[in-house]
């Protein structure tokens, strides 16, 4: 028996309803359906009344959720894919994350967003939002990237009382499997050394951190001892975990899948460059995807996104410091 | 040189009898609300005469958007809602409504004023005021976007099991029937069968916008039946009518009718904020029937019915202006917010969490 990332997505909602009588389930096709990627798949017939089919209509969806927030229940919008968010942008960012700075009263609603791309998903059903959410003050942003994480953090951070965008993976969906969900799991807002080392740090999160782990196997052969931080959530971003990495390694590669200008890698070297630049012995280094849309062949995806070549080539670029 | 605006960019509108009200006019509006939608109408007629001079007088932090000449749906609104059991999320012209629905005039002058007593203590102002926990949600500016969540009190209230027979209601204009999320909230409260009440105010200029450039539609409420909700047309500067037509969507809302959409005709009598002198608005529909003034309608209906006497609505013009003043002389001797004290923290959730 094993586990995989979306299983841990499901098993942890329903625990969520069955353990919280204010948690509900809303999305398109969510409900007989299961849901696109089979997230929700048998909760509406676990928990009648719970789990409701909504209608095309994203900016609707959230605002429904900030009113039954409002009301005190706590929500989980399933968006279909991440890049359909925009549509309910206004209300995530204008609505959700200033309502507790303007009035007051928190709005714990939890946005699922199927993140990121899968080969042959193209410009429209691969996006990753991460950077855009996270920049607006008021919304707490998760990138988990092991089948634990998913399943925990979707528990802790509907815990909360704030909004939570939730990115999961769709690559990680299926591929990713464990033998069984870790009891043990660190708080949100905390880094994890997903692999030790001494040489450099890549500070990475969800898909991309397997993909940095990969490359740090690889360069092993060569005699480089690669440290990777899985930052688990980009908001909060745990400066201190990735301090301490850099403080050992000296050296720095942020890898993030979505798009180059801004988001989580710039942040990421502008907060180590701002707070720890005696610690450097190289300029840091970010690898993001190419500055186009996603493509849809999965030739091009493959070359549009950071892979294990790509960050094994930044990190020897980095290492002839 | 002023623009000329061709009259028929002032879309024309059936011109109802004032001595003769529409049908719905006749249906039962007893005394005591009549009189109490009335009073709300000249408080907040008075309330925002004298925010208008505060803010001539630079005394104002930000703009002022009045009321004026949509008085009388919004009043009539804010008197049909129970304070307590139903939700109303006024919009950026409902200083009537909000009166109505019993928002103190403290709220309404610490939130102008930048009082940090206020209700959002001086981090949102003017208009973008409420009391989100006492079923009046604080407006965002994205026109539209308040439909889907008072939407959403109400179904998490249905979820819950407390909703009974209330009802939620929120007012928009002309110009946010052309957003997305209008549509989108529109249509959900009626796949979910909401009791919604909303309220269009067609006051014929969104901003500067003419109706004839902001749809193409004969009549607003023809897109109501487009949705599966229950369409209203009113007089929107007939009290008379608005207190039927208003009251009778809200009971229909409370017994299960589902979703209900009002649509006022009226004019805006002001710019669209007190920057703006509305040049725009063409001397033909200032004219027009809709051109006239709610609140002088109100006066005529109430004396000729003999619900109110003149002598009365002195009175209560007076006290209005006396409770105005004491409301602005309060609000101006409390602090403003000390951004050395502000908690600068858009967030609940206080990090590092520990497990």
């Amino acid at each position: 028996m094993s586990v995989t990332y979306i299983d841990a997505i499901r098993e942890a909602q329903e625990k969520l309803l069955r353990d919280d009588e204010r948690v509900f389930l809303y999305g398109q096709d969510i409900a007989t359906f299961g849901g696109a990627f089979k997230a929700t798949k048998g909760l509406a017939a676990l928990f009648p009344g719970r789990v409701f089919d909504a209608p095309i209509a994203e900016d609707a969806m959230i605002g429904l959720a900030v009113g039954a927030a409002i009301e005190g229940l706590r929500p989980i919008v399933e968006m279909q894919f991440a890049d359909f968010s925009s549509i309910a942008f206004n209300q995530i960012v204008n609505q959700a994350a200033t309502h507790y700075y303007r009035t007051g009263v928190p709005i714990p609603i939890t946005v699922r967003l199927p993140s990121g791309g899968t080969p042959g998903s193209g410009p429209f059903h691969s996006q990753s939002m991460e950077g855009i959410y996270a920049q607006y003050p008021g919304l707490i942003v998760l990138t988990p990237a092991t089948v634990s994480d998913a399943y925990h953090m979707l528990i802790d951070g509907v815990a909360l009382d704030d909004p939570v965008v939730y990115c999961e993976h769709k690559f990680l969906y299926r591929w990713l499997k464990a033998k069984t969900i870790n009891n043990e799991h660190l708080p949100i807002g905390q880094a994890r050394i997903a692999r030790p080392g001494k040489h450099a740090t890549v500070v990475a999160y969800s898909a991309m951190v397997h993909e940095a782990v990969r490359a740090a196997d690889r360069l092993q052969r060569d005699g480089w001892e690669i440290e990777v931080v899985d930052l688990r959530s980009v908001k909060p971003l745990d400066l201190d975990t990735i301090l301490a990495s850099v403080a050992r390694t000296g050296r720095l590669l942020a890898v993030g899948e979505s798009f180059p200008w801004g988001g989580v890698t710039a942040e990421v070297v502008s907060l180590v460059t701002e707070h720890g630049f005696n610690l450097l012995d190289a300029p840091p280094q970010r690898l993001n995807s190419r500055d186009t849309p996603v493509p849809y062949h999965p030739k091009l995806w493959a070359s549009h996104r950071p892979t294990p070549e790509s960050i094994c080539d930044s990190l020897r670029q980095l290492l002839r410091f | 040189m002023r623009l000329q605006f061709p009259a028929a960019w002032f879309y024309p509108l059936p011109v109802p009898n004032l001595d003769q009200p529409p049908a719905a006019a006749e249906l039962a509006v007893d005394r005591d609300f009549l009189r109490s939608a009335f009073r709300s109408m000249l408080v907040a007629r008075v309330l925002e005469s004298k925010l208008a001079s505060l803010y001539k007088a630079g005394k104002i932090v930000g703009g002022v958007y009045l009321g004026k000449g949509q008085e009388a749906v919004s009043a009539a609104l804010g008197t049909a809602l129970i304070r307590g059991k139903d939700v109303f999320c006024p919009l950026i012209r409902d200083q009537a409504g909000r009166t109505a629905f019993g928002e103190t005039m403290l709220d309404c002058t610490r939130t102008y004023l930048g009082s940090v007593e206020g209700p959002m203590g001086g981090r949102d102002g003017n208009v973008h005021r409420g009391r989100p926990q006492e079923g009046v949600p604080a407006m965002i500016s994205h026109l539209g976007a308040q439909i889907s969540v008072v939407a959403g009190i109400l179904f998490a209230r249905r979820m819950k099991g407390c909703l009974q027979d209330a009802v939620g209601a929120t007012c928009i204009g002309d110009g946010a029937t052309s957003t997305g999320a209008f549509h989108e909230a529109l249509n959900l409260a009626a796949v979910e069968k909401l009791p919604l009440v909303l309220v269009v105010a067609n006051n014929q200029f969104a901003y500067s916008t003419p109706n004839s450039r902001q749809f193409a539609a004969g009549d607003l409420v023809e897109r109501a039946s487009g949705y599966g909700v229950r369409g209203w047309s009113v007089d929107g500067t007939d009290l008379l009518a608005c207190a039927s037509v208003v009251r009778e969507a809200v009971r229909r809302a409370r017994v299960g009718g589902g979703p209900q959409m009002i649509v006022a005709h009226l004019l805006r009598l002001s710019g669209h904020g007190e920057h703006d002198d509305a040049f725009y608005v063409p001397q033909t529909a200032r004219q027009s029937h809709y051109g006239r003034d709610c609140l002088e309608i109100g006066i005529r209906q109430l004396v000729e019915k003999g619900v109110a006497t003149v002598d009365e609505i002195a009175v209560w013009r007076d006290q209005a202006a006396e409770d105005v003043q004491r409301a602005v002389a309060q609000a101006q001797q409390e602090s403003a917010p000390d951004p050395y004290r502000e908690d600068w923290s858009a967030i609940a959730t206080r990090f590092p969490l520990s497990l």
